[in-house]
């Protein structure tokens, strides 16, 4: 587009500024996590790791951090897999009322929190379920799976829709052509899917809070935290928290773009 | 012979891939919020649910006042954060597209994602942090003169929660359609004549209108359902139907009435969605 130089920059300054009102609050809870002081103020008059051997000398937490550890180790590969399932469905088969399905399968994560929280402890307490690690899995694996199959079904949308008929052409069964074509060219994306499924789990509070009971996950304890009062023990957690989100995700992230800066935007 | 034998493999390898999600999500989503709509017309006696088919939480709910006052607080809210984060997105969106180098356009585009799966509670922490009296920002105005005091648990704290959380989504959806807008109509308007600010507002957004209403729609959505954001920034002083529904799930059984006001959530959401979607692809 031609634009005056002072329109790119007054865009870009803008751009700019408006990442910087993201990171600000991650970059401040790494500086407070560090702090001495009991209230975070500036100037920071000291430096400490108190905070975090206080959070991590709490038995709550660690709890907590092994909670979270095994329901994403759960959900994210049933996540990858029911999703990997749906992405697959949509690139290669054709049949009425797909595209509604797809729609369908896409739609939990754009329910409000608190009304699926609501409806799955409604529902999971009926059936005997509610209050323990299942229902946790049990949930976020429904709010996981959509962003599986976003990641999974844009890198199916990059691979030639003839080259599985090709390989039946040539001898190959229905699995067999799945399992030397398709595998090899999406099992990247199928990692970054795990990772960005294992990263949602991770960060999961609010419906987690409701179906979980007394099972309390890092997010749900980050939660309870600040249900109490003000503590810099949130930070060094939040500290914690974001260094897994953020490295999954960007690995994530790597995993997937890395094919489309080679192509043209 | 061997055609039927062919086809029910076919259909045995169809099915595999097609019934998994849908098996999933109809048994643990699209039945929990079935069992919610049955829900809003059970009763509650002495403490327990009853199953039962009455329109006593309807009628209590829909004739209060405290409801519809966080309906229009809630509704209004969203609003606002649909059109304040489309605001802020607009530039990045327009970089993103016109400015910045292929390389650099994804990396900016991701680092505009990292946030949104980065914990949203820390973050919304970490902005108290800022607001409080005698917090980071209040200390900086009061070094240039200005006394503000604290600024948590106010309108505009509750504003920066929402667009903290929806921005990176409005700038992602945003910038697709940026991405996707064919270039060769911004050369064309150049050549017949347009100065800039007529490409801009002839072409440009007109062109990029699904975007523009779809991340509207997102930041609509995101924020209109989020507890997080009225409880900590605004301090719970402003009940959205967010909050109505934690503290009535959270303090007692009354799950029932907390059952019409998630339905009536859904039905609005769906309202609005339609009305955009129709918006954003309707044909002149």
């Amino acid at each position: 587009m031609h634009l005056s130089q002072a329109t790119r920059i007054i865009l870009m300054v803008l751009c700019a500024g408006a990442l910087a009102f993201l990171y600000a609050p991650i970059m401040t809870n790494f500086v407070f996590s560090l702090t001495a002081d009991r209230f975070p103020t500036l100037p920071i008059s000291g430096f400490s790791t108190q905070w975090y051997e206080l959070a991590f000398g709490d038995d709550l937490v660690i709890r907590a951090l092994l909670n979270t550890a095994l329901v994403a180790l759960i959900v994210a590969p049933l996540s990858t897999f029911l999703g990997f399932t749906a992405a697959y469905t949509d690139y290669r088969f054709n049949f009425v009322g797909k595209k509604l399905l797809m729609v369908f399968a896409l739609l939990p994560p754009l329910v409000p929190l608190v009304v699926s929280g609501l409806a799955m402890l409604a529902y999971l307490s009926r059936v005997g379920l509610s209050g323990n690690l299942s229902a946790i899995v049990i949930s976020q694996i429904v709010l996981a799976s959509p962003f599986a199959m976003a990641i999974i079904r844009l890198r199916l949308s990059q691979i030639d829709g003839d080259l599985e008929f090709a390989a039946q052409n040539l001898g190959a069964s229905n699995w067999r052509a799945f399992w030397e074509v398709i595998i090899p060219l999406t099992k990247t994306s199928v990692f970054a899917a795990f990772l960005l499924s294992f990263a949602v789990s991770f960060d999961e509070y609010a419906v987690t809070w409701f179906v979980g009971g007394l099972n309390e996950t890092a997010s749900v304890r980050v939660l309870s935290f600040l249900q109490s009062a003000v503590s810099p023990r949130i930070n060094a957690i939040g500290s914690f928290t974001f260094v897994v989100s953020m490295s999954l995700i960007l690995c994530a992230q790597f995993i997937t773009l890395r094919r489309f800066s080679k192509e043209k935007l | 012979m061997q055609k039927p034998a062919l086809s029910a493999r076919r259909l045995l390898y169809s099915s595999f891939w097609v019934s998994p999600l849908p098996f999933w999500l109809t048994l643990f989503f699209l039945g929990p919020l079935l069992l919610l709509v049955w829900l809003s017309f059970w009763d509650v006696r002495n403490f327990v649910l009853q199953p039962d088919f009455q329109l006593d939480n309807w009628v209590k709910i829909l004739s209060a006042n405290y409801f519809w006052q966080a309906y229009g607080r809630t509704f209004l809210g969203a609003s606002c954060v649909a059109a304040i984060a489309s605001l802020l997105a607009l530039p990045c969106s327009l970089a993103i597209g016109f400015i910045l180098s292929t390389r650099a356009k994804l990396t900016v585009l991701g680092l505009f994602v990292v946030p949104f799966f980065t914990s949203y509670l820390v973050r919304v922490y970490s902005w108290q942090i800022y607001l409080t009296d005698n917090g980071v920002i209040s200390n900086l105005l009061a070094a240039i003169g200005l006394e503000t005091g604290s600024l948590l648990s106010s309108k505009f704290a509750m504003q920066v929660g929402y667009v903290t959380l929806t921005l990176p989504l409005v700038v992602v959806i945003q910038s697709i359609s940026m991405l996707s807008f064919d270039r060769t109509l911004i050369n064309a308007a150049y050549n017949l004549g347009c100065g800039p600010v007529r490409v801009f507002f002839s072409v440009l957004l007109p062109g990029t209108r699904a975007g523009l209403i779809l991340g509207a729609l997102f930041a609509f959505i995101f924020s209109f359902g989020d507890f997080v954001s009225p409880t900590y920034m605004g301090g719970g002083k402003f009940p959205t139907l967010a909050i109505l529904i934690t503290d009535t799930v959270k303090s007692g059984q009354q799950w029932p009435r907390a059952a019409v006001i998630a339905i009536v959530m859904i039905g609005t959401l769906l309202i609005v969605a339609l009305t955009s979607l129709k918006l954003a692809y309707r044909r002149k």
